[in-house]
């Protein structure tokens, strides 16, 4: 099937939304194998990331104003944003996880913005990462609230507001959807990446017929504003809800 | 056939290097996300990357930005006080112009009624000379007013004798010089 | 033959899961709907409730996020 695929549509509209995925290594021949170690796309993309997160947070702030220049001034507003954030949702105790909580949204935060530059490659849009972030949250949230509160933790299970008899299957569904938590944490950022950017190429294949290439120039202009939207709201989310985990790791009574 | 890649490559992404061979490109249009020969690659530098992130952010940049905003907190603070302190001198200042003003007001008021009571003092002396005076003029006059009018009542007796005397002497009657007294007494009373 | 008709049955049913990102559609939709009619109604707790708004808006696009997957594993995974 998918051999023809390809083979049929060189003809007329050509669509290969998926291509602006594919993992491969920066230097050498295309096919040449990806192991662990290769220098591929995603090792370029992650690296301006952290280049771009030291370029403000150590290079910008190396001023130390009283009175903040420009770029000191988008660090101290991004701190500001997630100490609240990590105050308000999780709690005055999970300040100790601040740099933790900041290295994740600001890694997924640069990563998608610099994944809609054009010809650039999305690191989030790969379930691969995503996954690793998620379960990273999930392992972190799990061993924080065995170590802090030990069994007491499996109260988070055990619903002791409701009636006794619909105890245990509650404690089934709440079994359930702490575990599908990681799942569908990771599916939510990877999905939501790789949906617009497939979205925007689907698009710009239609670019390709004259007569409705304005409509489809004007689509992908509407959708990559919504795409910076979906970029910081997805970060965003990522970062509150691995607050409210931890919320749930620190204080697991209902 | 993309799924026989897939599961291939799912199942021994390192033994199946030779099977795999073609890059995923040639292999069709599979889902590059289920390429799984490339997770390791992924995950190795997505840790990589995550590891320096972390230690830039908790060794460098967050206590960094968390020394500027205290710093930052202090100077506002302390410039808060020190405005503070000169709003203080500024109330004290205009206190003190307060009670000097009322200060002056006091002394000027007294200063004034002690004018005043002096005036006052010496014209009530003044008045009391000018009293003296006139009721002491106004004796003197009221004395020499009945001296007048004693010295007039004499003359007119003595003008009344005489002209008895003589009319009488006139008339050829010798005239009882105590009985003209008597009548001219009498009649003078009247 | 055979092929053909797994061709079909995929393309058939990654566009019936495509119906699942209009349902979600609908889904943000009502988030925010009942958000901002709530908001007009106490504006001044509307502030505080931000956060809870992105976090159901973030649930309610996860599901179709996920049969929008579905419809992109049939087409191109399967």
């Amino acid at each position: 099937m998918a051999t023809e695929a390809h083979g049929e549509e060189t003809g007329g509209l050509v669509f290969h939304p998926l291509d602006q995925f594919i993992v491969k290594p920066l230097f050498g021949e295309i096919g040449d194998p990806v192991s662990w170690y290769t220098i591929t796309n995603v090792t370029l993309w992650m690296a301006l990331a952290v280049l771009a997160i030291i370029a403000l947070f150590v290079f910008g702030t190396r001023g130390r104003g009283i009175v903040p220049s420009r770029t000191q001034s988008i660090g101290e507003i991004l701190y500001g944003f997630t100490y609240k954030m990590v105050e308000d949702v999780a709690g005055k105790d999970a300040i100790k996880f601040f740099p933790y909580i900041m290295t994740l949204f600001m890694f997924i935060l640069f990563a998608n913005y610099l994944g809609l530059l054009p010809m650039s490659f999305a690191t989030t849009s790969h379930i691969a990462v995503t996954a690793v972030l998620a379960l990273a949250v999930f392992l972190t949230v799990t061993i924080v609230g065995f170590v802090k509160n030990g069994t007491k933790f499996l109260g988070l299970f055990w619903v002791s507001s409701a009636p006794l008899a619909l105890r245990p299957i509650l404690a089934i569904i709440e079994l359930i959807s702490y575990f599908v938590r990681p799942v569908s944490h990771s599916i939510r950022l990877g999905g939501n990446i790789m949906a617009g950017h497939a979205v925007m190429k689907v698009f710009a294949g239609f670019a390709a017929v004259a007569a409705i290439s304005p409509f489809a120039v004007v689509s992908i202009t509407a959708i990559y504003g919504l795409e910076m939207l979906v970029a910081g709201v997805q970060a965003y989310v990522f970062t509150i809800l691995t607050c409210v985990y931890l919320k749930d790791a620190l204080h697991p009574s209902h | 056939m993309a799924t026989e890649t897939e599961h291939a490559a799912g199942e021994a992404a390192a033994a199946a290097e030779v099977a795999l061979g073609t890059p995923p490109e040639a292999a069709g249009p599979g889902m590059p996300q289920l390429a799984f020969e490339t997770f390791s690659n992924q995950i190795f530098w997505l840790v990589v990357a995550l590891v320096i992130i972390y230690f830039v952010m908790s060794r460098i940049a967050l206590p960094r930005i968390a020394g500027v905003l205290a710093e930052r907190q202090g100077t506002i603070t302390n410039d808060l006080a020190a405005a503070e302190e000169l709003k203080q001198k500024a109330v004290d200042a205009e206190e003190a112009y307060k009670k000097a003003l009322a200060d002056a007001r006091t002394e000027a008021q007294k200063i004034a009624a002690e004018t005043k009571a002096e005036i006052q003092a010496d014209l009530d002396a003044a008045k009391a000379k000018a009293d003296a005076e006139i009721s002491a003029k106004t004796a003197e006059s009221e004395k020499a007013i009945s001296e007048i009018r004693a010295g007039a009542v004499d003359s007119a007796s003595a003008v009344a004798k005489d002209t008895v005397e003589a009319i009488l002497a006139a008339m050829g009657f010798s005239a009882d010089k105590a009985a003209v007294d008597a009548a001219v007494a009498d009649r003078m009373k009247g | 033959m055979e092929g053909d008709i797994a061709q079909l049955g995929q393309f058939i049913g990654a566009g019936l899961a495509g119906i699942g990102s209009g349902a979600a559609a609908i889904g943000v939709g009502h988030v925010a709907g009942n958000f901002l009619a709530g908001a007009l109604r106490n504006p001044s707790a509307a502030g505080g409730q931000t956060a809870t708004l992105f976090i159901g808006i973030a649930f309610a696009e996860a599901l179709g996020i996920f049969s929008f997957l579905i419809a992109l594993l049939l087409m191109f995974a399967v």
